[in-house]
């Protein structure tokens, strides 16, 4: 995808933050031909450049989302893959993963190029699909993983829903082991949560609302991770919840296996507390925790155990969350509010440095999913975003460039704004 | 949350514009609540069963779900007092439907009514429809969430037979993971200074229950020696299908409230049923019909009750009640 012609560009005077190469100090960053030519010192910039001024900003690897949900086909009220695309580089992402839990889902090749090609139009992040792990996602039968990597697909996962079958699971991390690519499971145990709409505990028993236990999601989960040491396959683990979840992922790292994971802005942050009030812009699945869960998955990223944030963007469109809670479908709008979010869950509180946040939002995604992006190393392609991480802006959904605005944090103000977003060497988004 | 502002003003606490449920109340309006409901007590046994206190006054009763004794004992209330009514029922979620509760909620307030009474199988339904129209939402029953009137009248028989709710003991047995009544009692009781338990299977009762501030006995044994009332919920045959209890049968053997049970306590302690009954599973008919059941004034109280509720949030005082009843129209 690096096809960008167009002139040098020259990002001068910001400070340059990649914890892929241990950089933090003021440099400059030169990009020809939509790749990393140079970091380093008062750089010179060839004939015919574009300078962009950088002093005062954080310059960055772009962010990596190994978790979106961009609505199409299907559901183009919602998002698009093109404005999925845009609200991702608005929120500093240049890379994003599409999940495959479209109408019809993404389960066999074409399906795959149709994502890619309505991203290459798009020229906002880049979009890489994920395919169906089984067909039509029904958690029977494997698709071509052969055939949906030669298209173009970087995982397989059935994603908005577990793959139950403990066979065809292992048979899946069996079989994807010939491409080298993950399959990312949402861990659910359908049979626990049980048409649950929020987590179980006594703000769900007051509201009268149906729970989601813990054990829910750990118990599948621990599963995946025995399945993982049987097969050696590459598990990734969808928006890690529980605290629960957080010991069997230590296990997984101490025994070495290769199992990873994420975990959402949102459950960094957020409890069920803001549940209450029927507040549907709060129904999320897995759903918000309570205090000692947060905790547990915060530090399990300031750790390493959990590798990397992902947003698990999912747009709705407001008259469908305007409904009694029961009937409300789950998911929180994360590409634009990611950053800031992250910054007032980990950064503010002095939890990690700035630093390590690059590296849990960019350069961890790249270093685990193999990617060649989430670095600034020169040949690496110019993904770059230019951040402003003291300046305060408040959250208003009618200003997001995705075409949803379904957020429980609507009206807070959130530190750290992005101010540019360059794909392949090309800004893709500005903003003053 | 339920706008209930409870302003101490010269003519006792006021309830907000909508009854949602107990939980954000305060003692001194469920208080008034009970207070207003003793002078309307007397209307039903009138030969003339009819004041014009909401006279001129439009209410929809809007029942999504099935309901008889309820949406009834609501009509008879209304009626009571002169309103003009309306029954809507509507089978099914609003989704089902295809009509949103929000285009509902803003028919209703186009054709410019004064009260809705709501009955609905989502918890939270109440909260959603009294925050998008102006009128005055009470609420009939809302999923799993509350009933607030059921425990009104609750807490009023319950007053009437011990002469006090504060200090007293009252355990809920049954269903309590999906009873509404359980929710609007537990919090109702508590508000008015009650001890409050619950007793049943573990399977049917809530996660963090104890949060609430309840004790929760396994046995029933244990809780009727503990109690001084017993409110014992139907058991829905439907829990069984679902596999929460594995037979009447045993439910009956385990968890029934029956004559022996109540005997060895070796002194009387109140029954409450908010109906209806399955007699021989969760209550035996010679508890029911026995000395210490005060199931049927229930019955009676409720009307009492919601003639205070419909009058209270039309704007009434506590201390007029008495004069406005007397027919001064």
């Amino acid at each position: 995808m690096t096809h960008s012609s167009g002139r040098p560009v020259l990002i001068r005077g910001g400070r340059v933050t990649d914890p892929s190469q241990d950089l933090d100090e003021n440099a400059d960053v030169l990009v020809v031909a939509g790749r990393v030519e140079a970091v380093g010192p008062r750089l010179s910039a060839p004939d015919e450049s574009d300078i962009i001024d950088a002093t005062g900003l954080v310059v960055a690897p772009g962010f990596i989302d190994v978790h979106v949900h961009l609505r199409e086909p299907g559901d183009e009220h919602k998002e698009t893959i093109a404005t999925g695309a845009h609200a991702a580089v608005a929120g500093g992402f240049t890379q994003v993963w599409a999940m495959p839990n479209t109408d019809p889902p993404v389960d066999n090749p074409a399906a795959v190029g149709f994502v890619i090609a309505a991203a290459e139009r798009a020229r906002g992040a880049k979009v890489r699909p994920i395919g169906a792990a089984s067909v039509g996602q029904n958690g029977e039968r494997m698709t071509e993983v052969g055939e949906l990597v030669s298209a173009g697909a970087v995982a397989v996962s059935d994603d908005g829903h577990p793959v139950l079958d403990s066979g065809l699971m292992r048979r899946i991390l069996e079989y994807t082991q010939t491409f080298g690519i993950p399959m990312i499971q949402h861990s659910e145990d359908p049979a626990l949560s049980a048409g649950g709409v929020m987590n179980e505990g006594s703000v769900a028993t007051a509201l009268g609302l149906r729970g989601i236990p813990n054990a829910a999601e750990a118990a599948m989960l621990a599963r995946d991770v025995l399945l993982s040491e049987v097969t050696g396959g590459h598990l990734h683990v969808c928006h890690v919840s529980t605290r629960q979840s957080v010991e069997f992922l230590r296990m997984a790292r101490a025994a070495g296996l290769r199992v990873s994971s994420e975990v959402t802005p949102h459950h960094l942050l957020l409890t069920e507390e803001l549940v209450r009030g029927y507040n549907t812009e709060a129904k999320v699945n897995p759903p918000l925790r309570i205090e000692a869960d947060v905790t547990a998955v915060r530090e399990a990223l300031v750790e390493g155990v959990i590798d990397m944030i992902a947003t698990d963007h999912a747009p709705h469109h407001y008259e469908e969350k305007e409904r009694e809670f029961d009937d409300a479908p789950f998911g929180i709008n994360g590409l634009e509010t990611a950053f800031g979010l992250c910054l007032k869950a980990l950064v503010e509180p002095g939890h990690m440095s700035l630093s390590m946040l690059i590296d849990r939002m960019s350069c961890a995604p790249a270093r685990v999913m193999s990617l060649e992006e989430g670095t600034l190393r020169a040949g690496a392609p110019a993904d770059i975003v230019l951040l402003v991480p003291d300046e305060a802006w408040t959250v208003d959904p009618a200003r997001f460039v995705s075409r949803s605005g379904n957020t429980p944090i609507a009206g807070w103000e959130l530190p750290g704004k992005v101010r540019r977003t360059l794909v392949d060497g090309e800004t893709r988004f500005t903003t003053s | 949350m339920t706008p209930a502002t409870a302003e101490p003003s010269e003519s006792g606490p006021r309830l907000g514009k909508d009854l949602i449920g107990l939980e954000n109340l305060e003692a001194s309006q469920i208080q008034a609540i009970l207070d207003t409901a003793e002078p309307f007590k007397e209307i039903s046994e009138r030969a003339i069963k009819k004041v014009p206190v909401l006279r001129g006054k439009t209410i929809v009763n809007l029942f999504f779900e099935p309901s008889t004794r309820t949406r009834i004992s609501f009509e008879f209330a209304e009626k009571r007092l002169g309103a003009d009514t309306v029954n809507i029922s509507a089978s099914g979620s609003s989704v089902q439907k295809g009509e949103t509760l929000v285009d509902t909620a803003r028919n209703l307030e186009a054709m410019r009514i004064d009260m809705v009474v709501v009955r609905h199988g989502s918890s939270g339904a109440a909260q959603f429809l009294a925050e998008r129209i102006p009128s005055n939402v009470i609420n009939a029953g809302d999923g799993q969430h509350e009933h607030p009137t059921q425990a009104l009248l609750d807490l009023l028989t319950l007053r009437d037979t011990l002469g006090k709710i504060s200090g007293t003991k009252v355990c809920i047995v049954g269903d309590i993971r999906h009873s509404r009544v359980a929710r609007s009692n537990i919090f109702g009781l508590l508000h008015m200074g009650a001890e409050v338990a619950v007793c049943g299977p573990r399977s049917l009762i809530p996660a963090g229950i104890e949060e609430l501030g309840v004790r929760c006995f396994g046995r029933v044994e244990e809780a009727i020696e503990w109690s001084d009332a017993l409110n014992i919920l139907r058991l829905q045959l439907e829990r069984m299908k679902t596999g929460f209890v594995p037979s009447l049968r045993e439910y009956n053997r385990v968890f029934g409230v029956t004559r022996a049970r109540l005997d060895a306590a070796g002194r009387p302690i109140v029954i409450l049923h908010p109906g209806p009954m399955n007699r021989g599973v969760e209550i035996d008919s010679d508890v029911a019909d026995g000395p210490e059941s005060v199931i049927l004034p229930q019955v009676t109280n409720g009307v009492a009750i919601r003639m205070a509720v419909l009058y209270l949030l039309a704007g009434g005082h506590p201390e007029h009640a008495e004069a406005a009843k007397g027919g001064a129209a």
